[in-house]
């Protein structure tokens, strides 16, 4: 870390960016997006939206709802630009963090919040949101993703209409072997699979420096496959990257590795206490970068939307909040017997065993 | 029925559930061309083509961690392990991520992955190559594991654990890849034994030896060898050490009174503990003996020249059978 610059907070000179911290459209010559009023809003509504679950999701934590959350505050853009660029048929294999991506694959927000308040370990159905389970063990997921990308090979679903997988990750993580072996495994097979990282600069306490001595995105060329760096707060930029990403991953070109250069804006979780570890001045830095704000001034600036809409959009952020409240609160804990339901899919002789055993355990207290 | 090598059962059990299902892959390393380090998969590759059978790069998390990937897209990967001490790299995805995805998952998703690893030892290896890691997987719930120790069962077993839909640490005891036997192949399916059944494969009224693997054919020596001195033996191949099929297992000790648990993997905290805890909780009052469990010391895998030493043999097996009558 140098002493000069708050960590993180100079703008690197490798990036591409389509929107300004002010709210500027800029070009780059490489990627571009042409979205209409209407496509714009939507990402708006999505930034604000998930912005909000994640501060609902926060103060529940506070009141002793939920064991822990990981917040994704800071991280918006990066989500909703990725998860906005999915097709129905691609494949998403999130870490523990993807609220925004979950959100863009209509998984049910209450649906995260279960898992961090311990009534199951993940209650959505994959297959129905092509949207994994949240997984918890740093890197794990970046087999799983090329993995899957291999069988979408073996379908022969690569080419027109095709698919990929894209998986998520962090900057700490590019430290474990399982990603670097999935580097390894994507590039040898050429798997259609999108790898993007967010680098928030952040693993708990550890600062990327502890992770590389080079830009991450860089570490692709290694691989054999290209990189890319983008701003990960710029919502268009993000969108437009991945957009280009998965659709030479389904058409067959490849892997490719993103990575959404951005900041974690609050603890690592409900646990964690940043104040240890890094200064207030770096924080300070990365508000005037905030995904958000960066949209709603360009919609201000060019009309796209007036202050009814966004007067709806917080009053609707609002009505979700209490909503994801309220159903949350209402989550019943699961009955005792659960812990033994879904250990097997097939009958299993020592579980089955112990449910019985277990279940007149329990029964010896009744009437 | 046909002759065929413990390997070559292994061999043509796979090739059957590829014939029968286009979803089955083989991945590993040296799995293609080479046919594997024993020959196990030895034609696949040319018979079934590269994207069924799959030389990979050489990281064994990347084999499991891919093959869960694989089977989240629909397929039934089996992946080899090369050697039991090179499991180790895959046991984070093993123990973390697949036996514990069906679970997480609420039942939405299925993993029918299975994991082949050679294990044991008694071919003069080097180290790491002669280890019986066992016992780390039977802890993990979530996972079946299942072993083999005879051609027939091995041309069957595989065959049941790539057709199950939950995951399967599959091990096949190498020093027995070469033994030969006859092999029912064309018995339906539905007259095997299933895959988490005991079997008795000598019947004795004396006392009862577990085992499993590479030990049951040692056990059956120890039998021939006490029946000499008037000894009856039973000898149990447990074929599935999870679930553990309790229920023969207490059957045959019922019966005997005596039991002696023996396998390679070292006695200390061995799966012996556990056969010998259930055994004294359901047949407490027909034991005759303590349970005597017969095994590795509690070291690592020794060099080669002192191999002969650490594995159970004839002798200490017969020695603990001789304690087993003092009682």
């Amino acid at each position: 870390m140098t002493a000069e610059a708050p960590h993180g907070a100079e703008a690197p000179p490798e990036f591409v960016q389509l929107l300004t911290p002010e709210g500027e459209r800029v070009e780059h010559p490489d990627y571009d997006i042409d979205l209409t009023p209407a496509e714009i809003r939507g990402l708006y509504r999505d930034l604000v939206l998930v912005r909000r679950v994640d501060l609902e999701a926060v103060a529940l934590q506070r009141q002793g709802e939920l064991g822990l959350w990981a917040s994704l505050l800071g991280q918006e853009a990066a989500q909703i630009g990725s998860g906005r660029a999915l097709t129905d048929a691609d494949m998403a294999f999130p870490t523990y963090r993807e609220h925004g991506v979950a959100w863009c694959r209509g998984v049910d927000p209450v649906n995260l919040l279960g898992l961090f308040r311990g009534v199951n370990h993940g209650g959505w159905d994959p297959a129905e949101h092509n949207f994994h389970l949240y997984t918890i063990v740093i890197g794990s997921q970046t087999l799983h993703a090329v993995g899957y990308a291999m069988g979408i090979q073996r379908d022969g679903a690569v080419g027109e209409d095709g698919a990929a997988s894209i998986v998520y990750f962090g900057d700490g993580a590019t430290s474990q072997g399982d990603v670097n072996e999935s580097f390894i495994w994507a590039s040898v097979f050429n798997a259609p699979v999108v790898f993007f990282c967010q680098n928030n600069q952040w693993a708990i306490s550890e600062p990327l420096e502890r992770q590389t001595r080079i830009p991450l995105y860089r570490r692709a060329s290694g691989f054999g496959f290209p990189g890319v760096r983008v701003d990960g707060n710029d919502v268009f930029a993000c969108l437009a990257v991945t957009r280009k990403a998965l659709a030479d991953a389904r058409a067959g070109q490849g892997p490719m590795l993103i990575e959404a250069f951005t900041y974690r804006m609050g603890a690592h979780t409900t646990s964690d206490d940043p104040t240890r570890y890094r200064v207030a001045d770096e924080l300070e830095a990365w508000k005037l970068k905030d995904p958000i704000e960066r949209v709603r001034s360009y919609m201000f600036k060019n009309q796209v939307a007036d202050q009814d809409f966004f007067d709806a959009i917080d009053a609707e952020a609002d009505a979700l909040g209490r909503d994801v409240r309220g159903r949350c609160l209402a989550l019943p804990d699961p009955e005792p017997l659960a812990i033994f339901d879904h250990v097997y899919a097939e009958p299993n002789r020592l579980v089955d065993a112990e449910r019985a055993r277990f279940a007149a355990y329990l029964e010896g207290f009744e009437g | 029925m046909t002759i065929l090598t413990l390997g070559k059962a292994l061999n043509e059990g796979m090739r059957k559930a590829m014939e029968d299902d286009p979803k089955v892959l083989v991945m590993g390393e040296d799995v293609g061309k080479l046919g594997g380090v024993f020959r196990v998969t030895d034609g696949l590759q040319k018979d079934f083509g590269e994207q069924r059978v799959i030389d990979t790069p050489l990281a064994e998390s990347g084999i499991v961690g891919t093959a869960i990937g694989l089977a989240l897209r629909g397929y039934r990967p089996v992946c080899e392990i090369q050697f039991d001490g090179f499991v180790f790299p895959a046991a984070d995805q093993i123990i973390t991520q697949l036996a514990k995805m069906p679970l997480r998952s609420l039942g939405k998703l299925r993993l029918p992955v299975v994991v082949r690893i050679p294990c044991g030892g008694g071919i003069g290896a080097v180290e790491h190559h002669s280890e019986s890691p066992e016992t780390y997987f039977i802890h993990t719930a979530g996972l079946r594991v299942a072993i083999c120790s005879n051609p027939a069962d091995a041309y069957t077993m595989i065959q049941q654990a790539i057709h199950c839909d939950d995951p399967v640490v599959f091990f096949e005891p190498k020093r027995r890849y070469w033994d030969k036997a006859d092999v029912d192949t064309s018995a339906p399916p539905a007259t095997w034994t299933p895959l988490d059944q005991a079997r008795v494969v000598r019947r004795g009224t004396d006392a009862t030896l577990l085992a499993y693997g590479p030990m049951v054919k040692t056990c059956l020596e120890v039998a021939a060898a006490a029946e000499e001195e008037g000894r009856s033996l039973e000898v149990v191949d447990l074929r599935s050490l999870s679930p553990l099929d309790t229920e023969r297992v207490v059957e045959s000790v019922t019966r005997t009174g005596r039991c002696v648990v023996v396998h390679e993997a070292p006695v200390y905290n061995g799966f012996g503990g556990e056969i010998a805890a259930v055994v004294t909780e359901r047949c407490f009052y027909n034991l005759e003996a303590p349970v005597l469990r017969v095994g590795g010391p509690s070291t690592p895998y020794p060099p080669s020249r002192l191999e002969d030493h650490y594995l159970p043999d004839l002798d200490r097996i017969l020695d603990a059978v001789d304690r087993v009558f003092t009682f």
